[in-house]
C-alpha cells in the first residue's frame, strides 16, 4: 500500500501528514511534486493544506488547474480514497471534485483554534473508525474556510448522507456560536458523491498525537488505512 | 488585432460580502451613511484575435475557466481594440 502526498508551491502541512502516515500509523508514504503527470502507483491520495501559489486569484483556483489535477480525478473515479485538508479541499472544490466552494471567513480573519466536530457519517472511507454523532477535537487553520452551496445542492448532501463533519458545541448541537466561518448549515467537511473524496477545513494531522492534545484527527487516516487494505 | 479586455468579478447576490461589510462599517465611522458596499475584482487582459467577436469569445472561456468560479460569482466583459 503506497499513499500519495501531493505538494504544490507554498503547501506547508505535507510533511505533518507524512509524518503522521508513516512515523505514527506506519504505512508507506511518499510526497509527490505537482508536475508528475501519473499517480497511478498509489493507492489513495492526500492534498495537504497550506498556501498554493500564494491564494493568488482564489484560495485553490490555480492548484486546482494544474496538470497533476487530471491523475487525481482518474483516481478518484476509480473509487481510490482522496483528502483534500485545508487548502486541499479548496483545490478538490475549484477542480470539481467536490460540489460547493469555500469563501472568505464571516469575519473577515485568519482563525487558528480547536473546533469541536461532529461525526455525520461513518458510511465513508474516512470516518468507519468513528461513531456516528460523536463529537471529536480537531483544530482550523484559515481564512477562506466559509463553505458554500446552493439550496440543491445542500439538499443533496442530505439526501445522501454526504456531510462528513459539522462544527457543533460540546454537546454536539449545531449553534452559530459554534460555527467558525459562517459555513452553511456548520458543514466542516463532506464526501463525493461516491464517498470516495474528503474535504474538510479542519486539520486532522494536527490531532494526531497525544502531544498535540488530542488524537482524534488520526482516525480519518486509519479509516482510509483501513479501507484501502480492505480493497 | 490587439484588445484589451476589463473583467470584473464580484460575488453573487445574497452571498456573504465580509470585506464589503467591513468597509460599510469604517464609512459609517466617518459620517457616511450607505445602503450597501460590495467588493469586486477588476483584472485587465491584453490579448490578440483575429476580431471583438473572437475576443470575447476567448475571455468569456478564460472566465468560465479559471477567472471566475461560477458557483459564487458573476462576471462582466468589457473590450476594446488598442491601437
Amino acid at each position: 500500500m503506497s499513499i500519495g502526498i501531493v505538494q504544490f508551491g507554498g503547501s506547508n502541512c505535507d510533511l505533518d501528514v507524512l509524518h503522521v502516515l508513516k512515523d505514527v500509523i506506519g504505512v508507506d508514504a511518499e510526497l509527490v511534486w505537482y508536475k508528475e503527470e501519473d499517480l497511478s502507483r498509489f493507492d489513495g491520495i492526500v492534498v495537504p493544506g497550506g498556501f498554493s501559489y500564494g491564494d493568488y486569484l482564489r484560495a485553490g483556483a490555480i492548484a486546482a488547474r494544474t496538470p497533476v489535477m487530471a491523475s487525481i480525478k482518474a483516481l478518484a473515479e476509480a473509487g481510490k480514497p482522496v483528502i483534500g485538508i485545508c487548502n486541499g479541499f479548496q483545490i478538490l472544490t475549484e477542480s470539481g471534485l467536490l460540489d460547493g466552494a469555500l469563501t472568505t471567513n464571516n469575519y473577515p480573519k485568519f482563525k487558528c483554534e480547536s473546533t469541536l466536530l461532529r461525526v455525520e457519517t461513518t458510511d465513508t472511507p474516512f470516518t468507519s473508525k468513528f461513531k456516528k454523532g460523536e463529537v471529536v477535537s480537531i483544530p482550523i487553520a484559515h481564512m477562506e474556510g466559509n463553505f458554500y452551496a446552493d439550496e440543491a445542492t445542500l439538499s443533496k448532501f442530505e439526501d445522501n448522507g454526504q456531510v462528513a463533519f459539522r462544527y457543533v458545541d460540546r454537546e454536539g448541537k449545531v449553534t452559530d456560536e459554534a460555527n467558525p466561518n459562517g459555513s452553511q448549515e456548520n458543514i466542516a467537511g463532506i464526501v463525493s458523491t461516491k464517498k470516495n473524496v474528503l474535504g474538510m477545513m479542519p486539520h486532522p494531522e494536527r490531532a494526531s498525537e497525544e502531544i498535540l492534545g488530542s488524537k482524534d484527527g488520526i482516525r480519518i487516516f486509519e479509516s482510509m488505512v483501513e479501507f484501502i487494505s480492505k480493497n | 488585432m490587439q484588445y484589451q479586455a476589463d473583467v470584473t468579478i464580484e460575488l453573487k447576490s445574497g452571498m456573504l460580502d465580509p470585506e464589503g461589510t467591513t468597509i460599510k462599517r469604517a464609512l459609517e465611522h466617518l459620517g457616511y451613511e450607505t445602503d450597501s458596499v460590495k467588493t469586486a475584482k477588476k483584472y485587465t487582459i491584453d490579448l490578440q484575435a483575429e476580431n471583438i467577436h473572437d475576443a470575447r469569445e476567448i475571455v468569456e472561456q478564460m472566465c468560465q475557466k479559471l477567472i471566475a468560479n461560477p458557483i459564487i460569482h458573476n462576471y462582466e466583459i468589457s473590450l476594446r481594440e488598442l491601437q
